[in-house]
C-alpha cells in the first residue's frame, strides 16, 4: 500500500484525467454517436425489412388462399352450370320427344279421319253411280221390253196382277 | 510412447546441465549476482514511468537511444525544459537557479551537487515540485488516443460513405463495438438506460485494451500497470456510478428495504464502504494484473541471460513466448473485466425497485 502511494504520480493522474475525458468527448462526438446510430439504423432497417417480408409472405398466403377459394368457387359454379345444362338438355329432349309424339299422333288421327271421310264419300259416290247405272240399265231394258205392244200389255197385266185390290 | 521418452530425456538433460552449470560457474557467482541486480533494476525501472522515451541503451558505451520529453514543473512558477537536461536521470538539471534531480523516476529539488537526503526507511526527504511533465506514459496515452480517434473516426465516416456498411478495418472494429454493446452494456445495464453509458464503456474498453497491447510491444511502456492511471479510470467509474444513481440505489445503501431496523443500521456503513471498495477493486485489479504480467515476462526473459546455457535459455525463451501469448489474452481480458464491472456498477445504480 505504501509502495502504491509512493508510486502515485499526481502529474500523470492529472494528464490521464484530462486526456481521457478529452478523448471520451471527442470520440463521443466523432465516433461513438455516428457509429452506434449507423448500426442502429441498419439494425432497424433489417428488422423492418424482415417484418415487411413476413407481412408480404402472409399477404401472399392470403392471396393464394383467396385464389384457391375463388378457383374452387368457379369450379363449383362450372359444375353446377354443367349439371343444369345437362338437365336442361335432357328435359328439352324429353319435351321435344313428347311433343313430336303428340304431333305425330295428331297427324295420324287427322289422316285417319280424312281417310274415313274420303272413304265415306267414295262409297256414297259409288252408291250413287251404281244407282244411276242401275236406273239406266233398267230404263234401257224397259225401253227394249216395251218396244212391241204385246209385251206392254203383258207387263200391264202382270203389274195389274200384282196390284191386287185388296 | 516414443514422444514421452524423448521428453523425459530432455528433462533429465536440462536438470543435469543446469545443475552442473550451477556448480561449474561457482566462480562466476559474483558476476551473476550483479546480473541479477541489473535485471531487477531494469524491471523496476521499466515498471515505472519515465521522463524520457528511451528505446534502448548501451550500458558499456553509456549511450541511450530515444527521444527526450518536455518536463513541466510547478515550483513557484511554471518551469518548462527538455528532459535531456537530466542526461538520462544521471545529472542535476539547473533551471532559473533551481536544481532538480530524478531519483526513482521522481523529480526532487536539490542543491547544486544533487544531494538527496534520506530518512531511516531510505525514502528521499527532499522537496518535490509539482510534476506535470509529459512523461513516457503521457506520450503513450496521447498516441493511443490519436490512434483511437483515427480508427473510430474512420469507421464512423465509412458508414456514411458506404450506406451503413463498414469497409476495410471497420469490418474488424464494428464487431468489437457491438461486443461492448451487446455483451457488456445491455446485459448489465439494461435495454432502457445503456445508451448514456456507451461512450464511457467503449472508450474505456478500447483505451485499456490498446494500452495493454502497447505494453506488450518492445516499446516497453507500462501505462495500465501504473497506479495513477488505474486510479483515474476507477475514479471516473466511481463518479459516473454515484452521479447517475437513482433513489432506489441510495435507498439500498442507507436504508436497506426488507430487513429489520437493527439490521438496517448495521448494514448502512457496510454498504457505504462497498461504494468505495467497488471502484478500489477495479483500480487494484487492473494495476496488479498488468504489473504482474510485465514482471513475470521480463523475469523469464532475464532468466535467459542468467542461464546462458544451450538448454536453459531456449527453455526460458519458449516459456516467455508462451507467457506472452497468455498476456495477449490477459490484455483483452482485463479490458473486458474493467468495462464489464463498470457496466455492472452502472446497472446497479440504475436498478428499479422491484419489491
Amino acid at each position: 500500500m505504501e509502495k502504491l502511494i509512493n508510486d502515485f504520480s499526481f502529474g500523470l493522474f492529472f494528464w490521464q484525467i484530462l486526456l481521457f475525458v478529452g478523448l471520451l468527448l471527442l470520440l463521443r462526438k466523432f465516433a461513438w454517436k455516428p457509429i452506434l446510430e449507423a448500426v442502429n439504423n441498419r439494425e432497424e432497417g433489417i428488422k423492418n425489412a424482415l417484418e415487411s417480408a413476413e407481412a408480404a409472405k402472409k399477404e401472399m398466403q392470403n392471396l393464394q388462399a383467396d385464389n384457391e377459394r375463388i378457383l374452387n368457387e368457379a369450379r363449383a359454379e362450372r359444375d353446377s352450370m354443367l349439371k343444369e345444362a345437362r338437365e336442361l338438355k335432357e328435359s328439352m329432349i324429353t319435351d321435344a320427344k313428347s311433343e313430336a309424339q303428340a304431333e305425330a299422333d295428331k297427324i295420324v288421327a287427322q289422316a285417319q279421319a280424312t281417310i274415313e271421310s274420303e272413304k265415306k264419300a267414295a262409297i256414297t259416290e259409288l252408291k250413287n253411280q251404281v244407282a244411276g247405272i242401275s236406273v239406266e240399265i233398267a230404263e234401257k231394258m224397259v225401253r227394249k221390253e216395251l218396244a212391241d205392244k204385246d209385251k206392254q200389255l203383258e207387263l200391264v197385266d202382270s203389274m195389274l196382277g200384282d196390284v191386287t185390290l185388296n | 510412447m516414443q514422444k514421452r521418452t524423448v521428453v523425459k530425456i530432455l528433462l533429465i538433460f536440462t536438470l543435469v546441465f543446469t545443475t552442473s552449470n550451477l556448480f561449474a560457474k561457482e566462480a562466476e557467482k559474483e558476476e551473476k549476482g550483479d546480473l541479477k541486480t541489473e535485471i531487477n533494476e531494469f524491471i523496476d525501472h521499466h515498471l515505472k514511468d519515465s521522463h524520457d522515451f528511451t528505446l534502448f541503451s548501451d550500458k558499456e558505451a553509456n549511450k541511450h537511444y530515444g527521444i527526450p520529453l518536455p518536463i513541466i514543473l510547478w515550483d513557484n512558477g511554471l518551469k518548462v525544459f527538455s528532459s535531456s537536461k537530466f542526461h538520462h536521470e544521471e545529472t542535476v538539471a539547473e533551471v532559473d537557479g533551481n536544481f532538480y534531480k530524478i531519483y526513482h523516476a521522481k523529480i526532487y529539488k536539490t542543491d547544486a551537487e544533487g544531494t538527496i537526503n534520506y530518512d531511516e526507511d531510505h525514502h528521499a526527504t527532499n522537496e518535490k515540485p509539482l510534476d506535470f511533465s509529459i512523461t513516457k506514459n503521457v506520450v503513450s496515452i496521447l498516441l493511443i488516443g490519436l490512434l483511437m480517434l483515427f480508427m473510430f473516426g474512420r469507421l464512423a465516416k465509412s458508414y456514411k460513405k458506404n450506406n451503413g456498411i463498414p469497409t476495410g478495418v471497420g469490418r474488424f472494429l464494428e464487431p468489437l463495438v457491438l461486443f461492448v454493446r451487446d455483451e457488456i452494456a445491455i446485459p448489465n445495464i439494461g435495454e432502457k438506460k445503456y445508451k448514456k453509458y456507451m461512450s464511457f464503456l467503449l472508450t474505456t474498453f478500447f483505451f485499456i485494451w490498446l494500452l495493454n497491447l502497447l505494453g506488450m510491444t518492445p516499446l516497453a511502456v507500462n501505462v495500465t500497470g501504473n497506479i495513477a492511471i488505474t486510479f483515474a479510470l476507477a475514479l471516473i467509474t466511481f463518479l459516473i456510478t454515484n452521479l447517475t444513481a437513482n433513489k432506489n440505489y441510495w435507498g439500498h445503501i442507507f436504508w436497506m428495504p426488507g430487513v429489520p431496523t437493527f439490521m438496517k443500521v448495521v448494514l448502512a456503513p457496510i454498504e457505504l464502504l462497498g461504494v468505495f471498495i467497488k471502484p478500489f477493486s477495479l483500480m487494484i485489479r487492473l494495476y496488479a494484473n498488468m504489473t504482474a504480467g510485465h514482471v513475470v515476462i521480463m523475469s523469464i526473459i532475464g532468466m535467459m541471460f542468467i542461464f546462458k546455457s544451450w538448454i536453459g535459455s531456449p527453455l526460458s525463451f519458449g516459456l516467455s513466448f508462451a507467457l506472452s501469448i497468455l498476456e495477449l489474452l490477459v490484455a483483452a481480458l482485463q479490458a473486458y473485466i474493467f468495462t464489464m464491472l463498470s457496466a455492472l456498477y452502472f446497472g446497479m445504480a440504475n436498478e428499479e425497485a422491484h419489491h
